[in-house]
């Protein structure tokens, strides 16, 4: 491994300085359980590591009025130990138990999920169907994104050289909401997803109508893809399997996958449908509940 | 526990002591191979090839050797040319030149990882760095990856010099490195008699052991000439005889501590990086420690082959199996040497097959070179004609275990390569099978959300090795023992062993305290390895003690100022055998030696061979997801004839163990290949051995059919239960979902596409 | 902000075991590094060195992590536990270490350091944890040898 020096800063104007004084020779730790392993392995050699989790802000996890704040440093298991939190966003749970094993779990945090970029990232589908914006900082301020356009090719997302991502941020889910992620392994765990999917859905006030509904691949192309179609195909509509199986075919419509180790172009497409269908499934029953 | 014959009564066989060697392993002091740490030690890495197949053109050290803290530098080079002569070592024979040449690469690279030059350096990363700056210009060619490839006419060679054998004659310009045939009765006239006949063919891919700790050395190159070599290996001796030839040094110059070693599975009896610190050493003047990274030990050492198994196989209205052809083509990866041979005389060891063929193929791949992995070449075997045997129990409609019991191999028959069985347990263990809780319960077809359950089972055999060993016990004044032995300790064998000392000699299993040593201390002693620890080091330890007791009893004799023959020796007492008052006991005596003519100590070796193997089947039920194809195990219970169970404990332990590792072979494991040759899944993440939570608890069923070759009946353990799984898990899987799943693993998108194309609906 | 060049070894004040150790380590050094290489704790093992078999797992502040993929410098001020620190002094053994003995849970022994500091911690947080449950916390820790039915039995057995 190329060896590298170690930066500590405790603020976001210290932490834009450190990375920015190394550009692309640095790197945030968050967890540490990509970046870390990437260097070691030779995908890229860095000068500095740039230890973000003495930053306040990067290890805040806030619930409030409008919704919630994840720091981008917050390492998984704080999220699903959160009580409050479980309750109201069961698809990033849903996630954020599965990440890993319970060691890395205790690492591994959605921020650095969504900053590793991986087409197969557990942790991106979830806070795209709960409407996540990634709140960065950077030489030239802060900015906020959609989560869905955070990410625009395998390992790379938006942010320039010197920006890192602070925090996510998901709006309080209405009545009647909700989500669900699911992704296909081999094993039981500590596996990458085959595919994955994050749905949700909002009802109407009677309960027999789908208002607003969001389905979200994962590695079934470059980056995480919001399925448009799949979502919007729902709206209006009873909620049920015959709704959910025609949202199943809009996702593997969507979906783009390449045939690799870990499966072949038509093995994902099935498993979109399938995963499609029995997330929206589940994020109705917790939209009932 | 299901005991087939009257036992003996035994004090300390088949209890459950605590291991010896069990404290210092939970609470952390146990020295591995990578936890040693010497005077002046330095760190070493390698420089490997990033192709599969390549002539080296040139290769420039001059940058590694400038860097920070390097203190040598070698390539191929610098190794000096080992003789083209073969060598036995444990599992597999061993040619020189090849062994050499699969550690550092002289002229042609012929496995993607292999060595092509090394680095010795202050720290780990300074001489990892330091192996990245080693610039090395290939002439890549087009490498050979499957059996099909390397046996097509034109196809690249792998050694352009090698000469193959096809049936006894040598050929020149092939990949076929052997091609042989076993045969017995006339199979055309068995086929004639068949009611049904099934015939199949199956494909796997290599698996890997996956021993969790890598393997590592470190080498001191002495002053005086001499080389102190400390590993992680199945056996000591078989370093010693292999590292002296590739260094050209005489065996007594080196002496090699085996250290504690986590997990070999017949991967650790190869020797991958001893010579190459040893050489380090020389050059830098310091003990030289190297520890292999994860990737290099997929990449890098002997995973066990894939390859293609045509299996055809006929049975008469009655269930009587009348003939089987079974054609093996293995991967022998880049040099020769595949499990092929041992595939062949276990594929159809389980059965009564009159009119039997069986060939073997031997194919060089640019692959790395395969090495054993838990009864090596069976499993793949096993798969096939398990498979095809459960077709023809449902072509029959005969059930499954009556079927394999009304076939089963018995003492007096003649297996297909040709030696009779003595006295097997093939029988004894089936039936035990039958009459399990598990067997006896009907399977709940459905499970929860749509998912299907099936039920299979399949049979498996393996050897014991026998070999040699040697053990010497030294009595201490205080009555209690030390045990010196050779045989390393992988799974729990300084227990086996020191507990059939413990039983000669009358004493506890904890009053007697084994250690294995380093190759100088102790006699000659053969590899862990081949199910043969237990057995025949447990063996010498028995003729050790019984020197011992010899010993002892002309202590007494002194004592009581008669004869040796006067006395008797029971449990834990000698007496004589004329006056009644004479007594001394074990531990009394013991502190008498010094006055009875000095230090007692005694050997015991022995050249073990000749046992019936152990027989082992397996019954699973499987619970399968339709929709994606995923396979969960939700039952296991395997049953083995183990002969006597020293430790039970650790009896089970193998047969749990060697299940699961046949469970994962079945469901998911397998090396995913680039069309360069790369194997693209070299981590624990991408390949899938079972976590924790995959598995079910696994019931061992242990049956006693003493072996007749051995004092307490002990039969070899380890391997046999890595030999059934995956056909098991076929079977069960077919019993499912009704698919013939014909390639390993059989991964979740393998069993969907077979589903839907079952279902017409193939995608 | 706290720097150090990465040609320049960093001392590294932390609690191991309970006991306060100053270590010299490099920058990019991983806390499994630093344990067996500066502290001597080579009671924590490598497997893999990416964070997918759990031997090197230790306990950081309570929390079980994969030592390989942390860095030494990020365990500055806090408490680490290694399966060195886990019998409750130095003579009794934890219940955990007994019950592995006893029910033969190990064989090569070279996963049963990371399974006893992982088992430790569930079985502090959650002493009544059934077998799925067990199962799924030890599932970041890799067997090669049991087959984890002899663990999962052990870890019950030591839950009394």
């Amino acid at each position: 491994m190329h060896p590298f020096q170690y930066l500590a800063p405790t603020s976001v104007a210290e932490a834009v300085d450190a990375l920015a004084r190394y550009g692309d020779r640095a790197r945030a730790l968050a967890g540490g359980t990509d970046i870390l392993v990437q260097t070691r392995t030779g995908r890229f050699d860095l000068d500095a590591v740039v230890d973000v989790k003495r930053v306040p802000e990067l290890t805040a996890l806030t619930l409030g009025e409008d919704g919630l704040s994840i720091g981008a440093a917050v390492p998984c298991y704080r999220v699903y130990e959160d009580a409050e939190v479980a309750g109201l966003y069961p698809g990033l749970i849903d996630a954020a138990s599965l990440i890993g094993g319970i060691q890395i779990q205790s690492r591994a945090s959605l921020g650095g999920n969504l900053c590793n970029a991986s087409p197969s990232a557990d942790g991106i589908c979830p806070l795209i169907v709960h409407y996540g914006q990634a709140h960065s900082a950077g030489p030239d301020g802060r900015r906020s994104t959609p989560v869905e356009e955070f990410c625009v090719a395998p390992g790379r997302t938006i942010l320039e050289p010197g920006e890192f991502l602070v925090s996510i941020e998901l709006p309080r889910p209405p009545a009647g909401f909700g989500g669900a992620y699911q992704r296909f392994i081999p094993r039981n765990e500590m596996d990458i997803a085959v595919v994955g999917v994050g749905s949700s859905l909002t009802l109407n006030a009677a309960g027999d109508r789908v208002e607003s509904a969001r389905v979200a691949l994962a590695a079934v192309g470059p980056t995480p893809i919001l399925a448009h179609a799949a979502g919007d195909s729902l709206v209006g509509k009873t909620p049920g399997i015959d709704a959910f199986r025609e949202a199943g075919e809009l996702a593997a419509d969507a979906a783009r996958p390449i045939s690799d180790m870990r499966g072949d172009v038509n093995f994902r497409k099935e498993l979109v449908r399938v995963l499609t269908r029995r997330t929206l499934t589940t994020a109705l029953e917790r939209a009932q509940s | 526990m299901t005991i087939i014959e009257q036992p003996k009564e035994y004090k300390v066989i088949g209890t459950r002591p605590i291991r010896h060697d069990g404290l210092d392993k939970v609470i952390g002091k146990a020295q591995y191979g990578a936890d040693l740490k010497l005077p002046g030690m330095i760190w070493g890495a390698l420089t490997r090839s990033p192709y599969a197949h390549a002539r080296i053109k040139r290769i420039d050290t001059s940058k590694a050797e400038q860097a920070p803290g390097v203190m040598a530098v070698i390539t191929g080079a610098d190794m000096p040319v080992a003789e083209a002569i073969e060598i036995e070592t444990g599992e597999e024979v061993t040619n020189l030149a090849h062994a050499s040449d699969k550690l550092m690469a002289r002229d042609k690279v012929v496995y993607k990882g292999h060595p092509v030059a090394a680095v010795a350096a202050a720290d780990q990363n300074a001489a990892i760095e330091a192996a990245r700056l080693i610039e090395v210009e290939y002439e890549v060619l087009q490498p050979v990856l499957t059996v099909d490839e390397a046996m097509a006419s034109g196809a690249p060679l792998v050694h352009e010099d090698y000469a193959g054998k096809d049936l006894g004659e040598e050929t020149r310009n092939t990949n076929v490195a052997d091609h042989f045939r076993h045969e017995t009765g006339d199979t055309a006239a068995g086929f004639a008699q068949a009611a049904v006949v099934v015939e199949r063919e199956f494909e796997l891919t290599m698996v890997h052991q996956g021993y969790i700790e890598p393997h590592n050395a470190t080498a001191l190159w002495k002053s005086d000439g001499k080389i102190e070599i400390w590993t992680s290996t199945q056996g000591a001796f078989g370093v010693r005889s292999s590292v002296a030839p590739i260094l050209r040094v005489p065996e007594t110059d080196i002496r090699v501590t085996p250290l504690e070693i986590g997990g070999g599975f017949g991967g650790k009896i190869p020797i991958y990086l001893e010579p190459v610190c040893a050489v380090l050493s020389k050059k830098a003047g310091r003990p030289v420690k190297v520890v292999m990274d994860r990737k290099s030990v997929f990449e890098a050492t002997g995973p066990t082959p894939g390859g293609r198994i045509r299996v055809k196989m006929g049975a008469n209205d009655k269930g009587d199996i009348t003939a089987a052809e079974v054609d093996l083509y293995y991967e022998a990866g880049a040099y020769p040497g595949s499990p092929v041979g041992a595939g062949a005389m276990c594929a159809l060891a389980c059965y009564r097959v009159a009119n039997a063929r069986v060939d073997g193929y031997d194919i060089l791949v640019n692959k790395p070179k395969t090495a054993a992995y838990r009864a090596p070449g069976a499993t793949q075997a096993a798969y096939a004609v398990e498979s095809v045997v459960d077709e023809i129990c449902q072509a029959l409609g005969m059930d499954p275990l009556d079927f394999r019991l009304h076939n089963a191999t018995r003492e007096g028959d003649r297996r297909a390569d040709g030696p009779v069985y003595p006295r097997i347990g093939n029988l004894e263990q089936l039936q035990a099978l039958k009459d399990s809780e598990h067997y006896r319960t009907p399977l709940e077809r459905e499970g929860a959300d749509g998912r299907l359950r099936g039920r299979g089972v399949a049979n498996g055999f393996w050897f014991n090795g026998g070999m040699q060993s040697c053990v010497t016990i030294n009595v201490n004044s205080d009555g209690e023992v030390g045990l010196v032995e050779g045989s390393v300790d992988i799974g729990g064998t300084r227990a086996s062993i020191a507990m059939q000392a413990a039983e000669v000699l009358g004493l506890r299993a904890e009053e007697v305290h084994p250690v294995v040593v380093d190759t100088d201390s102790v006699g000659y002693t053969d590899m862990t390895g081949g199910s043969r620890t237990t057995n025949a080091t447990g063996y010498a330890a028995y003729l050790a003690a019984q020197n011992v007791i010899a010993g002892m009893k002309e202590r007494a004799a002194i004592l009581w100022e008669s004869n040796a023959d006067d006395v008797e020796f029971e449990d834990g007492v000698f007496s004589s055998k004329h006056d009644s008052e004479l007594k001394v006991t074990f531990k009394e005596l013991a502190a008498k030696l010094t006055e009875t003519g000095g230090p007692l100590a005694a050997s015991g070796s022995i050249r073990q061979r000749g046992s019936g193997g152990g027989f082992g089947s397996h019954l699973v039920d499987v619970e399968i997801d339709p929709e994606t194809g995923k396979v969960d195990v939700i039952r296991y219970t395997a049953a083995q004839d183990v002969g006597k169970a020293i430790h039970p404990s650790y009896v089970e332990g193998q047969i749990q163990g060697g299940a699961t590792q046949g469970i994962g072979w079945a469901l998911n494991e397998e090396y995913f290949w680039s069309d360069q040759g790369v194997m693209e899944n070299s981590t624990f993440l991408d390949y899938r051995m079972p976590t924790a939570l995959d598995l079910p608890m696994i019931d061992a069923i242990i049956v006693e059919v003493p072996n007749p070759t051995h004092p307490f009946g002990v039969r070899g353990v380890g391997e046999t239960p890595i030999v059934a799984p995956v056909g098991a898990v076929a079977n069960a899987i077919h019993d499912a979902v009704g698919v013939r799943l014909t390639q390993a693993p059989m991964k979740p998108q393998r069993v969907l596409a077979a589903i839907k194309e079952k279902n017409g609906n193939g995608a | 902000m706290t720097t150090a060049p990465a040609s320049q070894k960093i001392i590294l004040n932390t609690t191991v075991n309970g006991q306060e150790h100053q270590l010299l380590v490099a920058p990019y050094h991983s806390l499994l590094e630093a344990l067996r290489e500066a502290a001597g704790l080579t009671g924590v093992k490598e497997g893999c060195n990416d964070g997918n078999c759990g031997a090197c797992t230790v306990s950081l502040d309570g929390r079980i992590v994969d030592s390989c993929l942390v860095l030494a410098a990020e365990a500055e001020g806090r408490q680490v536990q290694t399966v060195e620190g886990i019998a409750p002094d130095g003579q009794t053994l934890h219940p955990l270490q007994q019950a592995f003995l006893e029910e033969a849970a190990l064989q090569c022994g070279i996963c049963t350091p990371g399974f006893l500091v992982a088992a430790k911690a569930l079985l502090d947080r959650e002493p009544d944890a059934d077998e799925d449950r067990i199962r799924l916390w030890l599932a970041g820790n890799l067997c090669r040898c049991t087959g984890y039915d002899k663990i999962i039995r052990a870890v019950q057995k030591a839950q009394g």
